[in-house]
């Protein structure tokens, strides 16, 4: 197929919708890049555009524009002060604060220790299962250092420990 | 109880006695807590905020904590009060220079200590004279109880006990261990404990907490992680292998110190001894480091006439906002210094 403009071959194929109407186009590559209309006009970093399509599919907003819309902080307003504005933004912000935490935490990801007895807000059974979590938690950190510490008897009564409270 | 009653002796953790007193002067354990539905401080507005200091001040009194608790309104206070706290470690110098409503409660012999509106909405903690974690531990999470009985702590299964800053979140707990290490200072062997400290991610501060000097040789040892180990599990590590190896650390020291240089030992003891006892005007920080001297001295026996209680009392009723408190009037540059000397004159020469 040769270029409709000039009789080199046509290596670029366009097709654009006009007002409803599908208009096909066969170019050479020099006449493509002299049209303006056909060639997108920024030339964006690859880098740039991935980020960009990473954060569009992860849900996540450009550095510092995140907000709680609870308390109204912004990511950048927490990063200034240091300090959170409300409980939801451990929600809001998970993404950019997991990795702040893991570092400060010496790579803790997960609450180990206690738990509120009593919590009237939320209902009963999802205390439970919090307090069944972090128990879990617990016990397979155990076992691991038991393992380290190679007390196998001790590693295999928290093993059944483990399976009793995960069956529970 | 009423706030000046504090004034004319040493609190709880000053005592100079519990386990291993000579070196461990104070165990402290604090928690982060905040009420779920309101937000955090920084995001609170006047009126929030007083609603708070209200709901909390009411469960502390409902919770009875401790017997015959005080609670000082800080917003009224006045500033020679709050110093006076900071002083006593019952509030934080930020919870002094904060504004707004916010108050402190306090058990009687001062182990308790509750602050309301601090950077979280309560900060409670349990001080103990010596090295006695497990026992503040035991007291501290039976306080948190009660007060959970009328308060919704703010939890998340993944991250625990939400906390206004990330740092605190998960336990919420703080473990300190305030230590006297003359013998490690003298000896230039210091930086032994922050290496020890660094390798078990250890902070190491000041008399005064965050952003303090170690002045008067004291200093403090404290978690970093709250998220991802038990509360029992960082006081055990504490307990068993922390304290237990600057301990040592201070006590081969002293002992080198003893046997190789007993000369210039007794010179620096007796010296800081003779200053504060003739001396005309003294600085604070310089107070604290001859009471240090002399506080290591009688420990090891270097010093006979002394009475180690009345070392250990100075330490805290020399501070400017004792010294002012005790004498009853507002005091400072050289008329505070020579007042300070007088006061310890008279204390050690009464002897």
């Amino acid at each position: 197929m040769k270029c409709e403009r000039c009789n080199k071959p046509a290596t670029v194929h366009l097709t654009e919708i006009q007002a409803g109407k599908q208009i096909v186009k066969h170019l050479c590559e020099q006449c493509a890049t002299q049209n303006d209309a056909l060639v997108p006009k920024t030339h964006a970093p690859i880098n740039e555009l991935l980020t960009n399509f990473v954060l569009a599919h992860s849900g996540l907003q450009k550095e510092g524009t995140a907000v709680c819309e609870h308390c109204g902080i912004t990511w950048s307003e927490f990063r200034q002060s240091g300090l959170l504005g409300c409980e939801h933004d451990y929600t809001a912000f998970d993404k950019e604060l997991s990795p702040l935490m893991q570092r400060a935490h010496d790579n803790g990801t997960h609450h180990v220790g206690k738990t509120p007895l009593r919590r009237s807000t939320s209902g009963g059974a999802q205390d439970a299962s919090a307090r069944k979590q972090v128990d879990l938690a617990r016990l397979r950190r155990e076992l691991a250092k038991a393992v380290e510490t190679e007390d196998y008897e001790r590693a295999a009564k928290l093993r059944d420990q483990i399976k009793e409270a995960e069956g529970a | 109880m009423k706030l000046n009653d504090l004034t004319t002796h040493a609190g709880e953790w000053l005592r100079g006695s519990g386990p291993l007193s000579d070196i461990v002067i104070s165990s402290r354990v604090r928690l982060a807590r905040n009420v779920g539905g309101f937000p955090f401080l920084a995001r609170c507005t006047r009126s929030q905020r007083q609603a708070l200091e209200t709901k909390i001040r009411g469960a502390i009194f409902a919770a009875n904590v401790a017997p015959r608790l005080l609670y000082v309104d800080l917003e009224q206070a006045p500033d020679l009060d709050r110093q006076l706290l900071v002083e006593r470690h019952l509030i934080s110098k930020q919870h002094k220079d904060a504004e707004g409503a916010r108050g402190v409660a306090i058990g009687e012999n001062e182990s308790v200590s509750i602050m309301a509106n601090e950077e979280d909405h309560l900060r409670i903690q349990v001080m103990r004279s010596g090295l006695q974690l497990e026992e503040a531990w035991q007291e501290i999470t039976g306080i948190d109880d009660r007060l959970e009985s009328s308060l919704d702590f703010s939890f998340h299964p993944r991250f625990g006990y939400l906390t206004a800053c990330p740092t605190n979140v998960g336990t919420g707990i703080r473990v300190s261990v305030m230590l006297h290490l003359p013998a490690l200072k003298l000896t230039g062997e210091i930086e032994k404990v922050y290496r020890a400290a660094r390798d078990m991610k250890l902070a190491v501060r000041g008399l005064y907490g965050e952003g303090t000097e170690a002045t008067g040789d004291f200093y403090q040892i404290s978690n970093q992680t709250t998220l991802g180990r038990a509360e029992e599990e960082i006081i055990s590590e504490f307990r068993r292998q922390v304290i237990p190896k600057i301990i040592d650390f201070e006590q081969h020291a002293r002992r080198a110190l003893i046997s190789e240089k007993t000369v210039a030992l007794d010179d620096t003891v007796c010296r800081a001894l003779g200053i504060l006892r003739s001396a005309r005007l003294l600085k604070s920080e310089e107070t604290l480091f001859l009471l240090s001297h002399v506080r290591m001295g009688v420990n090891l026996g270097r010093v006979k006439d002394v009475d180690i209680n009345k070392i250990n009392e100075l330490f805290l009723l020399t501070r400017p906002a004792h010294l002012q408190k005790i004498l009853g009037k507002r005091m400072d540059g050289d008329i505070r210094r020579a007042a300070r000397a007088d006061f310890i004159r008279a204390r050690l020469n009464g002897n």
